[in-house]
């Protein structure tokens, strides 16, 4: 079954703070759900499904729904990391399509630099049977994207200079975001002269630490028809798992090699098309790689591609997180995948600030990757249009 | 042998004999008799055939630096651990396993380089896999 043209995006909201204090995850997630509820013009009471991921508080869904006060008739908690929310996306088009809902709220929030969790409290390995094996040696969640980073640099010849690029790009377009976290423009220099984290990482290879959050919904063509707002079709969807795979793992790609080509395929698209592109940006290097295994370039050619304000909006290659991103904007709850989608959506309706807006944005493409490049991840691929 | 920190790890009846192995200074990992794989990280059934006949070998010990990254600050006990390196070493039998690399200067370390098992222990029979240089060995 195809989810091509079943589903819209009616209602897309950011949470316009990096640091909120005095207020508790849920409550964040319910201004979220109230910001997006408000963009698509429906109310509470509408929503019959409701999606979020790991940083929900609680038993995730089931007490959100009661916080909330919502009933449903669909629920999905699922939790792929930064991912999840792209992925509930795709599961929300399918549950409309099945005819099992017909307004999915989607919803992230989180306060990590509130609580001074910072990215420690990113990852949650409970008795994850692989913890013995990984979590002892002193692997931050930087080092292990640095080793995905060395071995790019070793296979390819990918250089610093040329993952600082991406780094510029997004910092160029956070100046025109007066809500992002960071709105300095950077150099190359700046990049390669800030602090090394985990070699060849640096401080400005990394995403920020911001409390916040943000919604979607998404809802049926028969409820979109009836909205005033404009609603962003879902025209592609992809989705994978990568994981070590029995001590085999490659870390010079990721699984949007996976997720990328089933979502151009249901979309009927080729990256040629794509005129705006979220690019999950937990660190430079998540972007480079990522580039390339959704096909906007060849294998190792992520360095050549981003050089010269590739991704720079409006007339770069191929503009990129014009919000600023995870780099410069926004990474609530240590997840950038709702964000992702977010952007896309005021891009395709021509909402994205003016310095920054891609002319004739007819096809956007939004892609998260949650967990960890150098172990395992969940890659999710969206292809959102203007029409159907 | 190195001064980085051990941990408590979590002991199963899945891998206690990896765990005792490392005790006895010698890597024990799991192979499928079916496909032959060597299963990692160890665990009860094979990941490539789904096979639960496997038998607990010795493995070389020896392997190569597949990538690493020289961490400057870690987090929580490793906060002033820095700097240490963090590897994927690819075992000779075929996993790629992460470990740390000990008892060489970080900026020595390369991709490629030989490296070998070191049983680092503590006072209290903590022990984890680490790798050294197979020249400083």
């Amino acid at each position: 079954m195809s989810v091509r043209g079943k589903a819209f995006i009616a209602g897309a909201y950011e949470h316009p703070l990096r640091t909120i204090p005095n207020k508790t995850v849920q409550q964040v997630h319910a201004e979220v759900a109230a910001g997006a509820l408000a963009d698509a013009g429906l109310s509470f009471s509408d929503i019959d499904a409701y999606f979020c991921a790991g940083d929900a508080p609680g038993f995730g869904a089931l007490s959100m729904a009661e916080y909330l006060g919502l009933q449903l008739t669909h629920i999905d908690n699922t939790e792929t990391g930064g991912s999840s929310y792209l992925l509930h996306v795709q599961h929300a088009a399918e549950a409309i399509a099945a005819g099992h809902c017909h307004v999915a709220l989607i919803t992230l929030a989180g306060l990590p630099r509130s609580s001074g969790t910072g990215i420690g409290g990113a990852g949650r390995f409970g008795s994850a049977p692989e913890i013995s094996f990984e979590n002892f040696f002193g692997l931050s969640i930087v080092a292990g994207y640095a080793m995905a980073a060395r071995r790019h640099m070793y296979e390819f010849g990918t250089t610093s200079e040329q993952l600082a690029e991406i780094k510029v790009a997004a910092a160029s377009h956070a100046q025109h975001n007066p809500n992002a976290f960071l709105q300095n423009a950077v150099t190359v220099e700046e990049v390669l002269q800030s602090k090394m984290v985990a070699d060849p990482l640096h401080m400005l290879d990394c995403c920020v630490v911001t409390d916040g959050g943000g919604a979607l919904v998404v809802v049926s063509p028969e409820v979109a028809r009836k909205l005033s707002r404009q609603s962003v079709p879902v025209l592609g969807t992809g989705f994978a798992v990568k994981h070590v795979n029995n001590g085999r793992i490659d870390l010079t790609h990721t699984g949007a090699v996976v997720s990328g080509p089933r979502a151009f395929a249901e979309a009927g698209l080729t990256p040629s098309d794509i005129r705006y592109a979220s690019i999950y940006d937990s660190f430079t290097i998540t972007v480079l790689t990522t580039l390339e295994d959704l096909g906007f370039c060849e294998k190792g050619k992520g360095g050549e591609f981003v050089s010269n304000g590739g991704l720079q909006a409006p007339f770069g290659k191929l503009p990129f997180n014009t919000d600023g991103g995870g780099l410069c904007n926004n990474h609530p709850s240590n997840r950038g995948g709702i964000t992702k989608v977010i952007e896309a959506v005021r891009q395709l309706r021509n909402e994205a600030h003016p310095a920054v807006q891609v002319p004739n944005c007819q096809f956007a493409l939004a892609h998260g990757t949650g967990g960890n490049l150098a172990t395992r991840m969940g890659s999710a691929t969206l292809i959102l249009g203007q029409e159907v | 042998m190195s001064f980085l920190p051990l941990a408590d790890v979590e002991i199963n009846n899945e891998t206690q004999p990896f765990w005792d192995g490392l005790r006895n200074n010698t890597l024990l990992l799991p192979r499928c008799t079916s496909c032959t794989s060597v299963v990692w990280y160890p665990r009860a059934h094979c990941p490539v055939c789904f096979s639960t006949e496997l038998k607990w070998e010795e493995m070389s010990g020896r392997g190569t630096i597949y990538s690493y990254s020289i961490v400057a600050k870690g987090n929580g006990r490793w906060k002033e651990s820095g700097p240490y390196v963090v590897a994927y070493i690819e075992l000779a039998e075929g996993p790629r396993i992460l470990t740390n690399i000990v008892g060489v200067a970080p900026s020595e370390v390369q991709i490629n380089m030989p490296v070998t098992a070191v049983f680092d222990s503590g006072d209290d029979a903590r022990v984890l896999l680490r790798f050294t240089s197979v020249s400083s060995s």
